[in-house]
């Protein structure tokens, strides 16, 4: 007995692992391994260097090093000086907010401090579940209230005065907001019992996935004074508002219908055998799962409806890209259009990027499916 | 299915299920009615006649950029066919490059190269973060105008130059005998098509591999060559020619439309690039490995076995991308090339008959939509799997 358990403990004595051999480890055989792999990979090595070699430092000259940071338009104007940032400096408040009025400013800075703490609390996790949808559901009520005033005390802003990335963000929110459940009552609908419900749903996901987002945009703005009874009046951020959702669930509807068609067959009969309505059935079974199955593309949804409230431009609200282009066109400072573009840009990619990352952290973070 | 759900229960749920039906349906009756007679009402007050009359009206708009002839007394309908064409146009061009672009990206993106790699996925990152309409604008209001004027053009080779008025390149000016070299192209295509027929049976009944893709090119560019020289090389190019202020003559693109065609391609090679990153990943490793063992070289590799399976995931992501090209043309609007959202918006800001146009441009991306999803399902269909 001693002695197997002698032998075992010498067998067993774990050695320090060898370092591996000198020519298998280094930043020259990182770069033989990953750039300098055959002569293709050479060559291509070769060819990015010089794209990046001919491209990168005019940039960096451009964007950082000769730029303008501070000073008016004259400051821009000397020859040589690279971008001119002060251009943005000095139209940030219109670019954020449009033509809001300068007192109010607090309102639109106060609704986006929410926003950031609702954010801050659904990433962080500290809310969760049902409590999250409700923070969600409540947040765009108020910043409604709070930028557009008119009630409890606070003094009306028109709507004609709302602007901006404040306007962007508002119309991608409450789109986002009110377009997921109304894609999900459509893709409920597309697997209706009643012929009726199910021809109504699909031919208006199909009609609305089969055409632009400008020609429905023009629709809400054009023709559907036309369809009211006269007398009635809807303004017009509030009809494109409404032509941006309907886009906007006919596209989660689909998504969503991928997650229902995921949901395995037994899940609905097991929830029917114990007897619950079709509504439990929906809302505590079915649809939590098929959501959770389309998270990714969800999101990229979310992302795309951010992105298409720049289209809002075409029909004349002027949302963040319309006070960028509009910005240009200011008399003291003409010509600094690709600073005006570039920093859009910069915004759109930092919000889009953001919410893709968090897309792949849910994706990775959330409770694996086990079949 | 889920629509089974309710199926089973019983007959007074059956009945109630009919009532709310019924309801159902009249309400939606009730809103298509109340919604027709409001827009009755509505044009009445406004003045504004009804109907596909207008199409017959003299258009009197110009359309800066007509592929087709076109000129101001035309009719409405004439503009909005030019415009439709214009449309097509844009996107057929579109499709080709981003998808040349977009395979190009994917393959980078999974390249071995680190570099190279880095590379594409900073490209696909950011193209697919900015909206497209900021995209479009900035090609067309900082890099396009940044172009030389028409007196400093940059001249690529004789003949082909860029400015700031658009792209210019030699026209065909075709001579007598050139529907000979034309029939000779027809001609090499059909025995091409046949030879391969020959060489497939060929090969299976022998098991001799023949040099068909040579052979082929030699035909396809051999036989028209030889007829072009013998026929006494019956075409002539028209350079564009630089007079006064402008260059003259010669076949152009104008700035609008290399813009739109530019960022819808840079735009849309980034979509489908993951699409054939994703494509690629789904291949199994060992079907490499087991290709490498055979030794296949790995341009093989990839052509003849790795892509050929990943297709099969391409394709479908690759449809939605397409149709959504098509979709995302209509941005033409806001940089002014006439396609038909711009030509439309036009009409409409004339006579006010917006329910018209925008029927007509429903009907027409929905058709436009259903053939390229018709023809990506015929594609799809040859490449999936046979399964035994």
């Amino acid at each position: 007995m001693s002695d197997i358990t002698q032998t075992a403990q010498r067998t067993f004595t774990p050695q320090p692992a060898l370092a591996p051999p000198k020519e298998l480890k280094g930043a020259v055989h990182w770069a033989r391994t990953n750039l300098f792999d055959g002569w293709l990979n050479t060559v291509l090595t070769l060819l990015s260097l010089l794209l990046i070699f001919s491209v990168v430092p005019g940039l960096l000259r451009w964007g950082l090093l000769d730029a303008v940071w501070q000073g008016d338009s004259e400051a821009c104007r000397v020859e040589g000086v690279g971008a001119c940032w002060s251009f943005i400096g000095a139209n940030f408040r219109i670019l954020m907010v449009g033509i809001y009025p300068v007192e109010e400013i607090w309102r639109p800075v106060l609704s986006f401090l929410l926003l950031l703490g609702v954010i801050w609390l659904t990433v962080s996790r500290r809310v969760r579940g049902i409590r999250m949808v409700a923070f969600w559901l409540v947040l765009p009520f108020i910043a409604y209230w709070l930028i557009g005033g008119g009630y409890l005390g606070l003094p009306e802003v028109d709507q004609s005065r709302w602007g901006g990335l404040m306007l962007s963000l508002l119309l991608a929110a409450v789109g986002i907001i009110v377009s997921v459940p109304l894609g999900i009552l459509l893709a409920l609908g597309r697997f209706s019992d009643s012929p009726v419900i199910k021809i109504s749903c699909v031919s208006f996901i199909e009609t609305i996935r089969g055409v632009p987002l400008i020609t429905i945009l023009f629709m809400a703005s054009v023709m559907l004074p036309l369809f009211l009874p006269e007398g009635m009046d809807v303004n017009n951020l509030l009809r494109i508002q409404i032509g941006m959702i309907l886009f906007s669930s006919a596209y989660m509807a689909e998504v969503v219908r991928g997650g229902l068609q995921a949901v395995p067959r037994g899940q609905t009969e097991a929830a029917k055998a114990l007897g619950l309505p079709y509504r439990h059935i929906m809302f505590y079974v079915v649809i939590p799962q098929a959501l959770r199955h389309v998270l990714p593309p969800l999101i990229g949804r979310c992302i795309a409806l951010f992105k298409d409230t720049s289209l809002v431009l075409i029909v004349g609200l002027l949302d963040f890209l319309g006070m960028l282009k509009s910005s240009t066109q200011d008399s003291e400072w003409l010509g600094f259009e690709a600073e005006s573009y570039v920093f859009g840009a910069f915004v759109y990619w930092l919000v889009c990027y953001s919410m893709s990352r968090y897309g792949q952290h849910l994706e990775s973070a959330g409770p694996k499916n086990n079949n | 299915m889920l629509n089974k759900l309710t199926a089973s229960a019983g007959s007074n749920r059956f009945r109630l299920d009919l009532v709310l039906q019924a309801v159902f349906l009249a309400l939606i009756f009730y809103l298509a009615y109340s919604v027709f007679h409001n827009t009755q009402v509505n044009l009445e007050n406004r003045g504004i006649e009804s109907g596909f009359e207008f199409l017959d009206k003299e258009a009197g708009l110009p359309i800066g950029d007509a592929l087709i002839s076109y000129t101001p007394t035309d009719s409405y309908g004439w503009a909005f066919f030019t415009a439709v064409v214009n449309t097509l146009y844009v996107a057929f061009f579109a499709i080709i490059l981003a998808t040349v672009v977009g395979v190009l990206i994917g393959i980078a993106r999974v390249s071995r190269n680190w570099l190279v790699c880095r590379m594409a996925a900073i490209y696909v990152e950011t193209l697919r973060n900015v909206p497209l309409l900021l995209t479009l604008i900035f090609i067309y209001v900082v890099v396009l105008s940044s172009l030389p004027s028409a007196r400093s053009s940059w001249l690529l080779t004789e003949g082909i130059l860029l400015n700031i008025r658009g792209f210019y390149f030699p026209k065909p000016l075709p001579q007598d005998g050139f529907g000979l070299v034309l029939f000779s192209v027809g001609l090499a295509v059909v025995l091409c098509w046949g030879f391969r027929r020959w060489a497939k049976r060929y090969t299976e009944r022998t098991g001799q591999e023949l040099a068909s893709f040579r052979i082929s090119l030699v035909l396809l560019l051999g036989l028209p060559a030889l007829t072009y020289l013998l026929t006494g090389q019956p075409l002539l190019w028209e350079n564009p020619e630089l007079k006064g202020f402008n260059y003259r003559g010669g076949l152009s693109l104008r700035p609008e439309f290399l813009a739109l065609l530019l960022g819808l391609v840079l735009y849309t090679a980034a979509f489908i690039g993951e699409n054939v990153r994703s494509g690629i990943q789904s291949v199994s490793k060992g079907q490499v490995e087991a290709a490498q063992a055979l030794g296949l070289k790995p341009g093989k590799v990839m052509l003849r076995v790795v892509l050929p399976q990943a297709l099969r995931v391409i394709i479908p992501a690759t449809t939605n991308d397409y149709t959504s090209l098509v979709k995302n043309s209509s941005l033409a609007v806001a940089i002014g090339y006439p396609d038909m959202v711009s030509v439309g918006g036009t009409i409409i800001g004339q006579n006010g008959q917006a329910i018209e146009i925008i029927g007509m441009w429903m009907a027409v991306y929905m058709a436009i939509n259903l053939l390229i999803s018709a023809f990506m399902n015929w594609l799809n269909a040859r490449v999936q799997m046979v399964e035994r």
